[in-house]
C-alpha cells in the first residue's frame, strides 16, 4: 500500500529511505551527539537510537539556537539524516535542515507523525512537496526492531 | 521571496563573494520558511568563536575563513571574509585563560578561542563573549529587528526591550552580520506578538528565587507560545526579567512575553492580546509554585553538595555584590566548589569594586565568557551541584550527569559553606 502526502517543500531535492519517526520534539543542544548521530536526551522516546541514513520524520525542533549548528554538524561528520519531515515550521528547524542541506518537507495534509511509522519506506520529492509512504510489512518499534 | 534591487545585487556579487554567499543561505533559510522577504537588521548577537572539533578541523583545513564560511554561513567555497556590515557580537563561548587549573577544560580549546577571538575582533565582531549583551551595553530600541541567537537573549531582546528577533541559528546570525538582512517572519511581524495564554499570579513574586519558579511554570504550560502575565507581581529588577525569560525558554521555548504594565508592547492586559478575546486566566498559587519547586529538585538524592554555581544567565554586577556579601569573612567548605559567571566586561567593575577579591578569599571563583554548559565543565569529581538558576537545574543533569539542587542564594551559598544541602521552599 502507498500512500501520499502532499506539503511544501523547505530544502528541494529527491530522496528516499526508511523512516525514523520520533513523536516528541527534538532538541539538537543538548539533545543529540552529532559525532555518533544518535539522540542523547535521556528521557526521550528514541534515547540511544541513531538517525543517520534515516527519514527522520518528527513534531519539530525544541531547545537551544544551537539547534541549526548541531544538525549542521551531523552533516559535516557524516552522521546526518538523509531527509526530514516535520509538523511545526520553526526557525531552528526550518535552518537546521537548510544546513543539513536534505531533501526536507513540512505542511503536509496529514500530521506525518501519525502517518508515517518507523520502517515504512519513504520517498521525499522536496521539489514538488510530495511525500510517498510505502508501509513496511508489519509495525517496527522506534528502535527498528519488528 | 521578493528581494529589493540592494538585496539582489547582494546576491549577485557586487559586494564580494562572502556578501553572496550570506545572501544566497538568507534567500534559502527564507524560502525554508516561507517568509515573503527580508527585514533590514542593525544588530546582531551570534557565535563564531566557540570551539568544536568540528570548527577545529575547518580551521587546520583553511584558517578562519574557512570556519566562518562553512559554519556561519553554510558555504563550502574559498572565500575572504570581508569587516561585518552591521554592529555584531559574540555571545558566550568556551572558558577562557582565567579558567586554567581552574575549570577542566581544554587547553587546545583555550588557544583555539584566543586565535579566533583575534580574527573576528578584527573584523568588527565585538567580544561581548556573554550570554547577557545586555547588561553590557547592547541595547536594542524597541520596535528594532534585530538577529540573535540565545535563548535567554532572545526572549529579553523581545519582551523586555521591545525589539524583533527570531531564536536565530549560528549560521543565519553569520549571513546576518555580513548583509544586515534577517527573514521577515515569526516574531518580526506584529500579528504575531500578541499574547496567547493569561497567567495571573496569586501569591507575591517579588524575589529573584519566585521570578525563575513563575518562569519556569509559564514555560511549561505555553511551550512555544506567548504569555501574559498578571497579578501579584509587584515591579520586576533586571535579574528577575532576566532570570524569568530563561526558565521559560527552558520548561518550553517562550521568545516574548508580556507583564501588562511593565513590559513595552503591553500597556495593558487588553493591549497584550491586540484585538483578540482576552483568554480565562490560568493561575499560579501556592500549589503550583510548590510543584515547580518540587520538580526542579526532583533530580537527585545525595544532599553532600560539590559544587555552587551563580550566574546564570550571566550575573549583573549587583549579583555580583550580593554573592560577595554573603561569602564576606567566611570560608568555604573544603569539599565544596563556588564559582559565579559574569560578562568579562563585569568581572573587571567587580575586581575594581573589591567583590572579586572578596569572594576568592572565600574560596570561590569569578569565572568569565561561559558556563558549565556551554564548555561541559564543571569542578572535576562534581557529582552534586546547587544553584539558584532554574535554567542550570533544568540542562546541568542532562548535560554533565550530575546531580542538581535548586534554592535561593542563600541556601546555596550555606550549601558552599556545610557541603550539605539544606534548602527548602519558604
Amino acid at each position: 500500500m502507498t500512500l501520499v502526502l502532499h506539503g511544501r517543500r523547505v530544502v528541494g531535492g529527491v530522496v528516499e529511505g526508511e523512516a525514523l519517526v520520533s513523536h516528541e520534539t527534538i532538541s539538537g543542544w543538548g539533545g543529540i551527539d552529532p559525532a555518533k548521530g544518535t539522540i542523547i536526551e535521556r528521557r526521550h522516546e528514541l534515547h540511544g537510537v541513531c538517525f543517520t541514513g534515516k527519514i527522520l520524520v518528527f513534531p519539530g525542533a525544541k531547545g537551544s539556537s544551537g539547534w541549526s549548528g548541531f544538525f549542521q554538524t551531523t552533516r559535516l561528520l557524516g552522521t546526518a539524516p538523509v531527509g526530514m519531515i516535520f509538523t511545526v515550521t520553526t526557525t531552528k528547524a526550518a535552518l537546521g535542515a537548510v544546513v543539513t542541506r536534505v531533501p526536507t518537507v513540512t505542511d503536509l495534509d496529514r500530521d506525518p507523525v501519525e502517518a508515517i511509522n518507523t520502517g515504512d519506506w519513504v520517498r521525499i520529492d522536496a521539489d514538488n512537496g510530495i511525500v510517498e509512504i510505502k508501509r513496511a510489512a508489519e509495525p517496527v518499534d522506534s528502535a527498528g526492531q519488528p | 521571496m521578493r528581494l529589493t534591487d540592494d538585496e539582489r545585487a547582494m546576491l549577485g556579487g557586487a559586494e564580494g563573494p562572502a556578501v553572496a554567499a550570506a545572501m544566497d543561505l538568507l534567500v534559502r533559510y527564507g524560502e525554508a520558511l516561507d517568509a515573503d522577504r527580508l527585514c533590514d537588521v542593525r544588530n546582531v548577537a551570534g557565535t563564531m568563536t566557540q570551539p568544536s572539533p568540528a570548527k577545529a578541523r575547518l580551521v587546520a583545513e583553511g584558517g578562519w575563513d574557512k570556519a566562518f564560511a562553512v559554519i556561519n554561513l553554510d558555504c563550502d567555497d574559498d572565500i575572504e571574509i570581508p569587516p561585518m556590515r552591521v554592529p555584531t557580537c559574540q555571545l558566550q563561548q568556551g572558558f577562557g585563560e582565567d579558567s586554567v587549573g581552574v575549570a577542566p577544560y581544554p587547553k587546545t580549546f583555550v588557544e583555539l578561542q584566543g586565535d579566533a577571538e583575534s580574527f573576528y575582533g578584527r573584523r568588527g565582531v565585538n567580544i561581548l563573549a556573554t550570554c547577557t549583551p545586555y547588561q553590557v551595553g547592547n541595547l536594542p530600541v524597541r520596535g528594532e529587528h534585530v538577529a540573535w541567537m540565545e535563548s535567554s537573549a532572545v526572549v529579553y531582546a523581545n519582551s523586555v526591550f521591545g525589539a524583533r528577533t527570531n531564536c536565530e541559528g549560528t549560521a543565519s546570525t553569520g549571513a546576518a552580520s555580513l548583509t544586515g538582512k534577517v527573514p521577515c517572519w515569526g516574531n518580526h511581524l506584529d500579528h504575531n506578538r500578541y499574547g496567547s495564554h493569561l497567567v495571573d499570579v496569586r501569591l507575591p513574586v517579588r524575589d529573584f528565587l519566585d521570578w525563575g519558579m513563575l518562569g519556569y511554570f509559564v514555560g511549561d504550560l505555553v511551550q512555544e507560545e506567548r504569555p501574559v502575565v498578571v497579578g501579584d507581581i509587584g515591579v520586576p529588577e533586571l535579574a528577575d526579567l532576566k532570570h524569568f525569560g530563561a526558565a521559560a525558554a527552558s520548561s518550553g521555548g517562550v521568545e516574548l512575553f508580556h507583564l501588562p504594565g511593565i513590559t513595552p508592547e503591553a500597556p495593558t492586559t487588553e493591549a497584550a492580546f491586540g484585538s483578540r478575546p482576552v483568554p480565562e486566566a490560568v493561575g499560579y498559587g501556592h500549589r503550583e509554585r510548590r510543584h515547580v519547586y518540587e520538580a526542579l529538585n526532583s533530580q537527585g538524592d545525595s544532599a553532600d553538595v560539590d559544587f555552587v554555581l551563580l550566574g546564570c544567565p550571566h550575573a549583573s554586577i549587583d549579583q555580583v555584590r550580593a554573592v560577595a556579601r554573603a561569602l564576606e569573612g567566611r570560608r568555604l567548605h573544603s569539599a565544596t566548589q563556588l564559582w559565579i559567571m559574569v560578562p568579562r566586561a563585569l568581572r573587571a567593575i567587580a575586581d575594581r569594586s573589591g567583590y572579586t577579591e572578596v569572594i576568592e578569599r572565600a574560596g570561590g571563583r569569578v569565572l568569565t565568557d561561559s558556563c558549565p554548559a556551554m564548555s561541559r565543565s564543571a569542578p572535576p569529581g562534581t557529582r552534586v551541584f546547587a544553584t539558584d538558576s532554574a535554567k542550570q537545574a533544568h540542562y546541568l543533569p542532562a548535560i554533565l550527569g550530575i546531580e542538581a539542587w535548586f534554592g535561593t542564594l542563600e541556601d546555596c551559598v550555606e550549601a558552599a559553606f556545610t557541603g550539605r544541602w539544606a534548602g527548602e521552599l519558604r
